[in-house]
């Protein structure tokens, strides 16, 4: 079950991942009906998946939502938005943004295995 | 109708469009066939409240799927593999042959699908467009008739009317039960209510489905 962010929690765990090949799934999006639903919202989604990264720094912050910055060798790794994170994982950092409806809207996940 | 063949990309695209039908079609005998081509693993919504993650989402939404197949009575689905979002990007050969394997292992006399170009997200054309892209190449008299579901803003002025309508209302429970099913993704409490299937306003929601017989002269 997600939970809300204890950013000490996800910062060790940003430890522990840091200096090593780790794959990312970072993804952000409006869904896909925004435009339908309203034709004044613009539709926009991304996401990248099990890409392998390595940060050698990596930090979470703001007072919530938060955001999380990962200091990589030629550039970085960035997230606003953050509110819950999946307590149980132990091995992965699972981290996801979800608006006042419960949506998702943001999410950030490193991990050594593929997704 | 005896056999039909249901392609559909994501879990929950049966449930308020075509359950209903289904169901009643299954009642009169039919064998359905549903392939669903993505486990919706890229959807927003989480639950109300949400309860799933990215990472327990798409098996969940399996769990949700069969239920609802479960409560139409459907009585083989097939659940692809594909990832969802990715179908306009898929190999179109790759893609149309696990369509056309479907079709001559199902030899249907009807097949439910998305009107390509008027249903809205991009995996629904996606899959519209390859059912009709296979459907399109068999030769004029195999030609199974391709059930389509619209729904792009003003749709009607580019295909016109529907013309397949199915009344629904005797298989409101079915179609509940199917969109209840789907608790990631629907709030049935802010749709329904405590109405039940019997209730007139739910009755009139929920009782007629739509579709258009896709005109394979106009894909060229």
């Amino acid at each position: 079950m997600m939970q809300p962010i204890h950013p000490a929690e996800v910062q060790r765990r940003l430890e522990s991942l840091k200096d090593q090949d780790v794959y990312v799934h970072l993804e952000m999006t409006t869904g896909a009906y925004a435009a339908h639903n309203d034709a004044s919202k613009h539709p926009a989604a991304t996401f990248i998946s099990n890409a392998v990264i390595q940060y050698s720094h990596g930090l979470i912050s703001g007072n919530g939502p938060f955001r999380v910055g990962l200091k990589m060798q030629q550039g970085w790794v960035y997230s606003e938005g953050l509110t819950h994170y999946e307590e149980s994982e132990a091995e992965r950092l699972i981290l996801a943004g979800h608006d006042q409806q419960g949506k998702l809207v943001v999410a950030l996940q490193l991990s050594r295995e593929p997704f | 109708m005896e056999r039909i063949l249901v392609v559909l990309p994501h879990p929950d695209d049966e449930a308020f469009t075509m359950s209903g039908t289904l169901a009643q079609l299954i009642d009169q005998g039919a064998q359905v066939t549903y392939a669903c081509l993505t486990l919706g693993e890229m959807a927003r919504n989480m639950g109300f409240p949400p309860f799933a993650s990215r990472i327990t989402l798409p098996q969940i939404r399996r769990g949700e799927l069969e239920e609802s197949c479960a409560a139409i009575g459907i009585q083989d689905l097939r659940m692809l593999g594909f990832h969802d979002k990715t179908i306009e990007f898929e190999d179109k050969v790759f893609l149309d042959e696990h369509i056309h394997a479907l079709i001559e292992e199902v030899k249907p006399d009807v097949i439910f699908t998305f009107y390509p170009g008027y249903s809205v997200h991009p995996d629904h054309d996606a899959t519209g467009e390859a059912v009709v892209r296979t459907v399109g190449r068999l030769p004029e008299e195999e030609r199974p008739p391709v059930y389509c579901v619209a729904f792009s803003r003003n749709h009607e002025q580019f295909i016109g009317k529907p013309d397949i309508s199915f009344d629904v209302r005797d298989y409101t429970k079915n179609k509940m039960a199917s969109i209840r099913a789907h608790r990631s993704q629907f709030n049935s409490s802010e749709i329904f209510g405590n109405k039940q299937h019997t209730d007139k306003e739910v009755q009139e929601r929920l009782g007629t489905e739509r579709f258009w017989t896709y005109k394979f002269e106009s894909w060229k």
